[in-house]
């Protein structure tokens, strides 16, 4: 478990915030006069995870390199918490040759074997692959570990079934993530769900279970670091349900008319925020910081997206390549 | 967009298909709905528009994401009399329930002797152009034609999506309804014109199993589905100009397939493009091919073509996509190569 750094908390949450950000800017500034989701520099659909900060950063903040990750349809906060790097992450998202997989992959299908971070936009598909690589780092005998991250609709596929009861079953040195931001598309969870709870689901599998709630960083990180260390010690998996908070659509475009009054409140429950000012309480950030803060993150998302709009596409004879190693 | 005109109003193909599930819906009370998002939310891709308001959550039901269970349920459902219309969101998605659709929904009927009878409506969003990526832009009709005992039927245009929707839930088999998310009509996709049409608010039936001439020639015969007989037009009138006849076949079922009207085509052009938005090998386009051979090759002035998405994934990047689809100008190109 690394110690807690709640400064650190808080710039990676604002760091992934204005990337989000601007992503939401740059992906809707092209598509007019009638919106039209295939057309723009960035062109596709778009799950943005901002207000789910806390969950990426209070689990990443105690990974290694080496430590591998399968997340979902929305990925950004992930990939860049665990050190995919941005340049080559927004090349990616703007289909260029200097993209992670060269354009061919998109914003859902992010590959970067060097962090050992993948996403695919098949629900709750990525678990069973993150328990394959804690099986290899089990075989392998290292102590690195795996995280698989899906959402609270994940939850009730067979997929996550499958993989806690393999996961148990082997002791397999993986952390299920569960992201309930109460919302699969326009499903509420009470219509989905019949445990009031993952992490009842996950003693039901043989694991310990936690679920965190108020999307709060610093239990998200202590939680996690409990987990992780356990994983690490050969004691096996865990699953930690982070209650968190979509703060836009599920994709973008949407319109989200289905989700009523809880629309209306969902600015004033935006975690960053809050964070800084428990900080700025602690006497632990002062408003100087937040500033240079937020200017060091919008300097490095300007450079990421200047990056990516100067790279070069691929030409069309690319998309016959790679089927095959 | 709508016109208040009854005798001459256009809906979008969203629209239609949901109006051919609403009038059997008000018609038989044992059709229902089930799927992600098709209550309130309408169906991801206009599927179920107007359904929630009309019929309520108790016949238009919302499910976990779970496509064994729910398209399992419907299973269930039909062999005990209802008539469940399932939708599930994304073709691509198959892979997570390919089980119950193929081994389940499609051989009880056979593995019964007869006796037990499915009447199940699969519903399913397929088709790229919008980069979507590799998980979320197939086709796939080919991979479910070739496993026996479903129905499969692909709209390529509101009157068909309407007509074909009733049939479909009228069939006492299983019916898997693909429908290409760029023919669907949707605001927030491509303006594809040919996706708003004149549908009558009656109820109607369009054949399961016969294909249409969607535009007659003498030249060539193109034979398609889907978002490609949209093109497939718009090419044939691209090339019309430079004095060729386009014989535009929307074949609408793959299974049943209507090879009288295909085979009747290419004898009297005698050079043939099948245009396929699914992969190449394997599928469709040998299929056509295969008819055509095994009937008469000789019917053939040309060599039978082909166009179709390359064995590859679908890419994400723009220019890679159409790199690999059959868009308008390669349709129009292989037109003009077969009369050179």
């Amino acid at each position: 478990m690394n110690p807690l750094n709640r400064l650190d908390l808080y710039k990676e949450m604002v760091r992934i915030r204005q990337y989000e950000s601007r992503i939401l800017q740059e992906y809707h500034a092209d598509k007019k006069p009638a919106w039209d989701i295939g057309a723009g520099l960035i062109p596709g659909e778009m799950h943005l995870s901002a207000g789910q900060e806390p969950a990426a950063v209070g689990v990443c903040a105690h990974l290694r390199k080496g430590d591998a990750i399968t997340a979902p349809h929305r990925p950004h906060h992930f990939a860049l918490a665990h050190g995919v790097d941005m340049n080559a992450m927004t090349a990616e998202i703007y289909g260029r040759d200097t993209g992670l997989c060269h354009g061919k992959g998109g914003h859902m299908h992010l590959f970067d074997p060097e962090n050992h971070f993948s996403c695919s936009g098949i629900i709750a598909q990525g678990y069973p692959v993150a328990c394959g690589q804690a099986l290899a780092f089990k075989r392998k005998g290292t102590d690195h570990v795996a995280v698989a991250v899906a959402g609270e609709g994940a939850a009730n596929q067979g997929a996550f079934h499958e993989s806690l009861n393999l996961a148990a079953l082997w002791k397999l040195p993986v952390i299920f993530v569960i992201e309930d931001n109460d919302w699969a598309i326009s499903v509420p969870r009470s219509h989905s769900t019949a445990n009031a709870s993952n992490a009842d689901r996950a003693a039901g599998y043989g694991m310990p279970g936690v679920r965190i709630e108020n999307n709060d960083v610093e239990a998200v990180f202590e939680a996690a670091g409990a987990a992780i260390d356990r994983a690490r010690a050969g004691e096996g998996p865990s699953l930690l349900e982070i209650h968190t908070l979509r703060l836009f659509g599920h994709f973008e475009g949407d319109a989200q008319a289905y989700r009523g009054a809880d629309l209306d409140t969902v600015h004033d429950r935006d975690p960053i925020p809050r964070y800084a000012g428990v900080l700025k309480e602690l006497g632990e950030l002062s408003d100087e910081q937040i500033a240079s803060i937020a200017a060091e993150a919008t300097t490095e998302v300007d450079a990421a997206i200047t990056f990516a709009t100067s790279s070069p596409s691929p030409t069309a004879d690319d998309a016959l390549l790679h089927v095959f190693a | 967009m709508t016109s208040t005109d009854t005798a001459t109003r256009r809906i979008t193909a969203a629209k239609a298909m949901a109006e051919g599930i609403a009038l059997e819906m008000r018609r038989d009370p044992d059709v229902f709905v089930m799927g992600e998002d098709v209550g309130a939310y309408g169906g991801i891709f206009g599927s179920t528009t107007d359904l929630f308001a009309e019929f309520g959550a108790d016949r238009v039901i919302d499910t976990p994401i779970s496509e064994t269970g729910f398209i399992g349920a419907g299973i269930g459902a039909a062999v005990e009399g209802l008539r469940p219309v399932v939708e599930l969101m994304f073709i691509d998605f198959y892979g997570v329930c390919m089980d119950q659709i193929t081994n389940h929904m499609a051989k009880i009927h056979y593995e019964s002797g007869g006796n037990v009878t499915v009447p199940m409506v699969l519903m399913a969003a397929t088709g790229g152009g919008y980069s979507d990526g590799a998980q979320h832009s197939q086709c796939l009709w080919g991979t479910f034609a070739h496993l026996p005992g479903i129905k499969v039927v692909v709209p390529s245009n509101p009157y068909d999506a309407k007509g074909l929707m009733i049939s479909a839930i009228q069939d006492d088999n299983p019916v898997l309804y693909l429908f290409h998310k760029g023919a669907q009509g949707l605001v927030w996709m491509e303006k594809n014109p040919r996706s708003i049409g004149h549908v009558p608010e009656e109820s109607f039936t369009v054949p399961i199993g016969k294909a249409a001439v969607a535009r007659e020639g003498t030249d060539v015969t193109i034979v398609t589905l889907a978002l490609s007989v949209q093109h497939s037009l718009d090419a044939a009138e691209q090339v019309a100009d430079d004095g060729i006849s386009v014989e535009v076949v929307d074949l609408r079922s793959l299974v049943p397939l209507d090879t009288e009207t295909v085979l009747a085509s290419v004898a009297k052009t005698g050079r043939v493009l099948v245009v396929d938005e699914d992969y190449r090998s394997f599928g469709l386009t040998g299929e056509i091919a295969a008819v055509i051979a095994e009937h008469d090759p000789t019917m053939l002035k040309k060599p039978f073509r082909r166009l179709a998405v390359p064995d590859v994934p679908i890419p994400y990047a723009r220019v890679l996509e159409r790199g690999i689809l059959p868009t308008r100008d390669k349709i129009a190109a292989c037109v003009t190569d077969l009369m050179a």
